[in-house]
C-alpha cells in the first residue's frame, strides 16, 4: 500500500510499504477513505517531537471501512464505516473506566520510554512518535487499529466523510478545550490560535453558551475564518494582546483562556526571542509565549485550558500570577472516545457541520506538497484532507 | 557439583539425552580451580568476545583468542593460569542450599491491577501462565505435588532449568516459592496481593531473589546483554497488568513501516 512516511525534519515521502495485518485479537484493519493533516503533525514535521524514526507512517485523523477483524472483535464487521479516535485505549484500566481515555494504562507498548521522560505514560497514539507507542498512522491506504472494540465509531451513511472525519481528533479536541472552561452564560472566552483546533474551540464555546469569543492569531486568513464563526479577532503583532483583552472586558479579563497554539508559539519582543534562541540551542524545548499571556490575561478564579501540545521544559512561567488569581489550568490529550457519540449527535442534529474547517483537498500521493503548503502558507491553508 | 557448566552448555545445544551429552560424563577431568561464579562470567564474556572476533565488529583475532580462553575456563572449570600459580578459587565443595544473606540479587516491584484480588491471585497461582508475561521464562510445568519445573533462557541464549516448590500459598493474599537444591539456579520469590477499597483494584507486590549463575558479577555482565533485573521485573509486571486488564499485550511487532 501507499503510506506517508516521516523521513526527517521537514521531509515526508509517499512510500510503498507492506499492507498492515492483524497482530492482536482486538485489532481491526481499516481501508482508509479520508485522512487529514493535523497541526500537531507539523510539530513532527518541524522535528519538535522526540523519538521519531525515519520510515514512521504519519497520520492520526482518519476514517474508513473495516476490511478485517481480529478474533476477539464482535462489535464490528467487514464493510462497517467507522471513524477512528487518535487516542488508543484498552477500555479496561482505571483511566478508561473513568473515561480518561488518553491516560490509558495499557495501550502504549513503549510506556517505559514515556515514564522515563514524564513519570507516567499516557495512551498510545497513531503516528505520533515511538515514545507515544510507535503505532503506524493513518495517512495511508490501510491502517491497523488496536482495541477496535473500544475506539471506532460507526457512522451513519447519510453523513459524508468530511462531516464526520474530524471526530477523530480536532472536533473533540476543540470541544474538550471549551468544556474544560466550564463556560457559563454571559462568559467571554479568549482563544489563542485560529487553526482548525482553535476554530473548533471557538465554535464549541458558542455551543456551550459563551457570550463572546476573542481570538488572537497573527495570520489574516485564520482570523477571517474565526470571524466567520462569530469571534472578534486581532493580530498579536499589531496589538498589545493583554491590553486589548483587558479593555475588551473593562478590566475583568476573560472568564477563560484557551491556548490552541502549544509548544511552537510565535511572538514578538525580547522574551519570545530568548525562547527561540534557547530552543535552537536545545536549552529549552518549548516556546510558551501564548501560555504566559493566557495566564496573565485570565480573570481571577478563571480557567486556562490548553489543547495545544507541549512536550518538554518551559521557562519563566508566571505561576505567581496563576496562584494569586486562583486560576484553574486544564490540559492534556483529548479523551476522544468520551466525545464521539455526543458530538456525532450534534452533527446529526445540524448544530455543527465540521467540514467548515476544510480549505484544501489533496491526493494522498501529494502529501509532501500538502505538508509544505500547510506549514508555509498558513494564511491560505487551514485544514488539509487527503484522499487515498 | 550438581550440573557442570560444560554439560549444561552441551545439553542446551545438543539436547538432554544426546550421545554428545552422555559422552561428556566420561570426559577426562582437569582439576576444577575456578569458582562457578567466575565460570559463568567467563562463559558470558568469552562468548561475547568470540562473537565479536568472529563477526569482526570488535578487535578481531585478539578477541577470538581471549574469548576462546575464557570459554575453555568456563567449560572445564580449569584455569591454566590459576593451575600454574597453584591457586584454586573453586567452590565445588560448597553446599548448595537456600540463598545465604548477602548473596544473590534481589529485585522488587509493584503494580496496581484493576481486578479483584481473587482474579489476580488465580492467574498468578497457575504458574504455567508466568511465561506469558515473564520474558525470560520459556516454560513452567506444574506437577500435582505442588512442585514445578521452570525453564528459562539467559544471556546468549543459554538455557537454565530448575525445580521449585511452594513455600506458602494463602489464597488472594500471598504466594511464595523457592527452587530446590541441586539445580542451575537458586531462586526464591513471593507475590503479595492487597485488594484496594471501592473497586480500585489490587496492589501486586513482587519480590524475587536469585543467585544467578555467576552471582552479582554474573548479573552485572548479563545486564550488558539486555535489561537489568529491575527493568526486567518492571516490564514483566506491566505485561501481567495488560493481560488482566486488556486481555492482550499491546504490540507493534510486525507492523508496516517505510524504509528505515
Amino acid at each position: 500500500m501507499k503510506a506517508v512516511c516521516w523521513r526527517g525534519k521537514k521531509d515526508v515521502a509517499v512510500e510503498t510499504v507492506p499492507d498492515p495485518k492483524v497482530i492482536n485479537g482486538r485489532d481491526a484493519i481499516i481501508k482508509i477513505t479520508s485522512t487529514a493533516i493535523c497541526g500537531s503533525d507539523l510539530h513532527l514535521y518541524d522535528g519538535y517531537v522526540p523519538t521519531m524514526k525515519a520510515g514512521d507512517i504519519l497520520g492520526h485523523e482518519f476514517m474508513g471501512e473495516v476490511v478485517e477483524t481480529g478474533k476477539n472483535i464482535t462489535n464490528l464487521k467487514v464493510g462497517d464505516r467507522v471513524v477512528i479516535p487518535f487516542t488508543i485505549a484498552c477500555g479496561g484500566c482505571f483511566f478508561c473506566k473513568k473515561t480518561l481515555y488518553s491516560a490509558c494504562d495499557n495501550s502504549n507498548p513503549n510506556a517505559g520510554m514515556a515514564e522515563k521522560v514524564y513519570g507516567a505514560s499516557g495512551a498510545g497514539l497513531f503516528g505520533f512518535s515511538h515514545m507515544m507507542g510507535g503505532y503506524a498512522g493513518g495517512q495511508a491506504e490501510f491502517v491497523r487499529v488496536p482495541f477496535a472494540d473500544v475506539g471506532p465509531l460507526k457512522v451513519p451513511s447519510h453523513l459524508t466523510d468530511e462531516q464526520v472525519l474530524f471526530l477523530s481528533d480536532i472536533f473533540p479536541t476543540g470541544y474538550m478545550a471549551a468544556e474544560n472552561c466550564a463556560i457559563e452564560r454571559g462568559d467571554t472566552v479568549a482563544v489563542w490560535g485560529c487553526g482548525p483546533v482553535g476554530l473548533f474551540a471557538i465554535k464549541s464555546c458558542f455551543l456551550l453558551g459563551a457570550e463572546r469569543v476573542l481570538a488572537i492569531d497573527p495570520i489574516a486568513g485564520r482570523r477571517a475564518r474565526a470571524e466567520l464563526l462569530g469571534a472578534k479577532a486581532i493580530n498579536p503583532n499589531e496589538v498589545d494582546v493583554l491590553k486589548w483583552l483587558a479593555d475588551a472586558t473593562a478590566g475583568r479579563g476573560p472568564d477563560a483562556c484557551i491556548d490552541a497554539v502549544g509548544l511552537e508559539s510565535h511572538g514578538t519582543g525580547f522574551v519570545p526571542f530568548v525562547d527561540k534562541l534557547k530552543t535552537s540551542v536545545m536549552l529549552a524545548t518549548d516556546r510558551p509565549n501564548v501560555l504566559r499571556q493566557a495566564i496573565m490575561a485570565c480573570r481571577k478564579g478563571g480557567t486556562v485550558s490548553v489543547p495545544g501540545v507541549y512536550a518538554g521544559m518551559l521557562d519563566k512561567m508566571p505561576l505567581g500570577a496563576a496562584f494569586s488569581k486562583g486560576l484553574t489550568i486544564k490540559m492534556g490529550q483529548t479523551h476522544v472516545q468520551r466525545y464521539l457519540k455526543p458530538l456525532l449527535g450534534r452533527i446529526e442534529r445540524g448544530e455543527i457541520d465540521p467540514s467548515f474547517v476544510i480549505t484544501h483537498r489533496f491526493k494522498l500521493t501529494d502529501a509532501p506538497a500538502a505538508y509544505d503548503h500547510f506549514l508555509n502558507q498558513q494564511d491560505e491553508f487551514g485544514k488539509v484532507v487527503l484522499k487515498p | 557439583m550438581p550440573t557442570t557448566l560444560l554439560t549444561t552448555a552441551i545439553k542446551s545445544v545438543a539436547g538432554q539425552d544426546s550421545k554428545v551429552a552422555r559422552a561428556t560424563e566420561h570426559l577426562p577431568t582437569t582439576p576444577t580451580n575456578v569458582s562457578s561464579a567466575e565460570r559463568w562470567v567467563s562463559l558470558v564474556a568469552g562468548g561475547y568476545l568470540t562473537t565479536c572476533g568472529l563477526t569482526a565488529k570488535g578487535p578481531g583475532l585478539l578477541s577470538m583468542l581471549s574469548g576462546g580462553y575464557l570459554l575453555y575456563r568456563a567449560a572445564t572449570g580449569n584455569c591454566p593460569a590459576y593451575q600454574a600459580l597453584g591457586v584454586s578459587m573453586s567452590d565445588s565443595t560448597a553446599p548448595k542450599t537456600a540463598i545465604a544473606a548477602g548473596h544473590g540479587t534481589r529485585v522488587q516491584h509493584a503494580v496496581t491491577v484493576l481486578k479483584p484480588a481473587v482474579e489476580v491471585y488465580r492467574y498468578w497461582r497457575d504458574f504455567e501462565n508466568l511465561p506469558r508475561f515473564m520474558a525470560h521464562l520459556v516454560d513452567v510445568d506444574t506437577t500435582a505435588d505442588g512442585k514445578s519445573h521452570w525453564k528459562a533462557e539467559g544471556p546468549l541464549g543459554l538455557k537454565v532449568e530448575w525445580d521449585a516448590e511452594l513455600v506458602s500459598d494463602i489464597p488472594n493474599r500471598v504466594i511464595s516459592w523457592r527452587s530446590l537444591p541441586g539445580d542451575d539456579v537458586d531462586t526464591t520469590g513471593s507475590v503479595r496481593f492487597e485488594e484496594l477499597p471501592q473497586g480500585r483494584g489490587t496492589e501486586v507486590r513482587v519480590e524475587l531473589k536469585y543467585d544467578p549463575p555467576g552471582g552479582k558479577l554474573g548479573t552485572a555482565v548479563a545486564s550488558l546483554f539486555g535489561k537489568s533485573p529491575d527493568q526486567q521485573i518492571q516490564e514483566d509486571l506491566r505485561r501481567f497488568k495488560q493481560i488482566l486488564e486488556a486481555g492482550e499485550i499491546p504490540s507493534t511487532k510486525g507492523q508496516s513501516a517505510g524504509q528505515r
